[in-house]
């Protein structure tokens, strides 16, 4: 009869362990669907804290540091650590973070990862933030508020944002006695200005344009532009003619000899062969500002062509809270403070970026006044968000397989369209 | 080695009954040295290694084990799945892709073996002047960062700027787009993988050179044997227990290859699919797709081609290594 109280304890100890795993089991998937009902309240400004903030971009710090410094001054008990991953590293980070309920306090979130992130619930919403009034969505550009809304709940408020354009170098277009497009202008027009430098100075090995092995700043514009769609609903959009037109556009423009081989665009990429004076036109994002600041090029900017229809992608960092925080409070107060027009304004005098709040993005086009970088914030009224799902990489992987062998000729585009929607749209399924 | 019981090399005539396990423990007294004899402290000494490698290595093992019998989502929340992603996986014609390429690599990289053999002779000739430096040149790939290395190879690649094709120019051969054409790219990537990994297997050897008694050297020359035969005859039988060694490293530090391949192609190298290897196979489900069950079976396959690689070079290894 001795070990009856032993059989006893450990049925009890196992029945408690299946109850545990039961509960962290549902509590994983509980966080799918519904949102719990969003818990804020603004701190007093004596609140005692310590959070962490996960940022990827050095660059960015000392638009931080002053944000910090400002947000010090209305709650100075609140101190606030900026760990810095670089981007490589950051996503895989993060998930080990998220795996572990580790996650910062508050962290960049982008379009690609929000899905997963929200759909998991490890995210924090806003909406307490929005119904107090101390967050305003009509303040950030729509497409990127939807962007950071999954399943009707938002989760992320804007830091910055970026569009698409055409940088351009003046002084290949001199020497290629070709002009400098003004305003709008049209797929054939840029067609034709791309082949036309290429001709002119294929003797220096000169290309007129660069064709594009990334969705955000190339094929994915001119999909829009063409009136398709990358992602429709829960399906791909690739099977739809007018995808296959977006794509069809950068096989024509390297068959036309305007752009570099997809193989000479793998060993020296785009925008390497910009900045090092050897292409004339490069498609990239408001971004690369940074990378040519500093440089001799005589640069301006040029609205990307129009085909169907006028179209640029928009995408920008937004800022999250951790919905396993221990001090939620103040990261939501920090969140809140952010997403506001001074801090804002900060980051926009460092010039870095161009900041999601509407009315303070001047002092980025003046950062750069030779180059037309309004060109970057006129693209806000055409402007489509960056095609993302709950597990957008699964998909970007088979593109970044598939799409290279239509630019380069080896398959016709119809084909590869094709087979990329059916792989795109299993991936689609499993999520 | 205790110093009290003092065991000899040469066995002690037993009693034939004593000898056997069967024997009573109690009425023979067996002078051979005993972990009991010396209470915990034995165990103390090789707890620290012991927890290290059981924490770190063997747990893991049995943790992703475990995970690849599971569906897992991308932060945890698993649920049992058998041995589906093991059927899934050997369906899976990525598989064998990325087996044949880590193969393909494996083997290039062996072909260093035979090179560092000849080189490291060569830098063992008694009187060679300068031979720490060149010892030094020759390690140096081995020390520096794989990813460091990789940046500058990826110019040397470049197919419009590299010099590697300029190179090649310059006798009339137009070299292709190492890094971006299908075939190419994993040869490149083991050229590579061959130069960096040379120095290591130069060392190895050159301190088994060193083992080789010289006095068998003067005994050849004076027979009149020439240079190349006291290579063949005495180095190369006399340094098979050095490269037995140098080759499982370098095959089981080749079926690992990653950040080399994942550094020069790129991420957003249109061949990577095409040229992947089994632990960047691996990587891709893992950390791109979010399938850690899946990844997991990746693993324990790896794992287990390693394991009995080895195993098979161990058994071969009777043939050819010529023992003390």
């Amino acid at each position: 009869m001795k070990t009856q109280p032993h059989a006893f304890a450990r049925r009890a100890l196992a029945a408690t362990a299946a109850a545990t795993v039961a509960i962290v089991i549902s509590g994983c998937s509980a966080g799918g669907g519904g949102s719990a009902p969003a818990e804020y309240e603004a701190p007093d400004s004596d609140l005692e804290a310590s959070i962490t903030y996960g940022v990827w971009d050095q660059n960015q710090v000392p638009a931080i540091e002053e944000n910090i410094a400002l947000f010090n001054e209305q709650f100075p008990n609140i101190d606030v650590t900026v760990n810095v991953t670089p981007y490589a590293e950051y996503w895989t980070k993060l998930q080990t973070q998220g795996s572990s309920d580790t996650l910062p306090d508050v962290f960049w979130m982008n379009g690609p990862n929000i899905g997963l992130y929200g759909s998991n619930g490890l995210l924090e919403p806003i909406a307490g933030a929005v119904e107090a009034g101390d967050i305003d969505p009509a303040n950030y550009p729509e497409a990127l508020v939807d962007l950071y809304t999954i399943d009707d709940v938002q989760y992320g408020v804007p830091k910055d944002f970026d569009t698409i354009g055409i940088w351009a170098n003046r002084a290949l277009f001199e020497q290629a006695g070709v002009e400098l497009p003004e305003g709008d202008w049209t797929w054939d027009e840029f067609q034709q200005t791309a082949a036309d430098i290429s001709e002119a100075l294929s003797a220096e090995g000169i290309y007129g344009a660069a064709g594009g092995m990334d969705g955000q700043t190339t094929y994915y514009n001119t999909i829009f532009q063409a009136g398709g769609t990358v992602i429709d609903g829960d399906t791909s959009g690739y099977a739809a003619p007018e995808a296959q037109a977006g794509i069809q556009f950068w096989t024509d423009l390297i068959a036309s000899g305007g752009s570099p081989t997809i193989q000479q665009l793998t060993d020296t990429t785009g925008d390497q062969w910009f900045t090092s004076g050897k292409t004339a036109m490069y498609w990239g994002g408001s971004w690369f500002r940074s990378a040519l600041i500093d440089s001799d090029l005589d640069v301006t900017v040029l609205p990307l062509p129009t085909g169907e229809e006028q179209a640029t992608v928009i995408h920008g960092v937004s800022n999250v809270v951790s919905a396993t925080s221990q001090n939620k409070q103040a990261a939501q107060a920090f969140q809140v403070f952010l997403a506001s027009e001074e801090a804002q304004a900060q980051q926009g005098e460092a010039g870095a970026v161009i900041p999601a709040f509407t009315g303070t993005q001047g002092a980025f086009t003046e950062s750069m006044p030779d180059a037309d970088l309004q060109v970057f914030l006129d693209a806000l009224e055409y402007a489509q968000p960056l095609p993302v799902s709950n597990n957008s990489a699964a998909w970007n992987a088979f593109e970044a397989e598939l799409l290279p062998q239509a630019f380069s000729g080896e398959r016709p585009v119809e084909e590869v369209t094709t087979e990329l929607a059916e792989q795109m749209d299993a991936a689609l399924a499993e999520e | 080695m205790t110093t009290v019981s003092r065991p000899t090399a040469v066995p002690a005539p037993s009693t034939p009954d004593g000898a056997g396990p069967a024997g009573p423990p109690a009425h023979t007294p067996r002078r051979r040295p005993s972990l009991r004899g010396d209470g915990a402290w034995p165990w103390l000494f090789v707890t620290p290694l012991v927890a290290g490698v059981a924490v770190f290595y063997l747990w893991p093992i049995l943790q992703t084990a475990g995970y690849s019998l599971t569906e897992s989502g991308p932060f945890g929340g698993s649920t049992f799945a058998g041995i589906e992603n093991y059927l899934a996986l050997f369906a899976d014609p990525r598989l064998y892709l990325s087996l044949a390429n880590t193969l393909l690599y494996t083997g290039i990289v062996l072909l260093g073996i035979p090179l560092a053999v000849v080189l490291a002779s060569l830098l063992n000739l008694p009187g060679l002047r300068f031979a720490s430096l060149y010892r030094v040149l020759f390690f140096l790939p081995y020390v520096a960062m794989p990813t460091a290395v990789a940046m500058v190879w990826r110019v040397i690649f470049n197919g419009d700027f590299g010099l590697l094709n300029f190179l090649l120019g310059t006798v009339g051969i137009e070299g292709p787009y190492w890094i971006s054409t299908p075939g190419a790219a994993v040869v490149a990537v083991a050229i590579v993988g061959l130069w960096s990994s040379l120095g290591f297997s130069m060392i190895v050897l050159a301190a088994g050179l060193k083992n080789i008694p010289p006095e068998l050297y003067e005994a050849a020359e004076l027979d009149g044997a020439s240079r190349w035969r006291q290579f063949r005859a005495i180095t190369v039988p006399l340094l098979t227990p050095s490269i037995f060694f140098v080759t499982i490293i370098t095959v089981i530090s080749s079926f690992q290859l990653f950040d080399l391949l994942y550094a020069i192609l790129g991420s957003s190298n249109p061949v990577l699919p095409r040229s992947m290897s089994l632990v960047y196979f691996f990587y891709r489900e893992g950390f791109v797709d979010n399938d850690k069950g899946y990844a997991a079976a990746i693993a324990m396959v790896v794992f287990l081609i390693i394991g009995l690689v080895t195993a098979v070079q161990f058994r071969l290894q009777r043939r050819w290594v010529h023992g003390d």
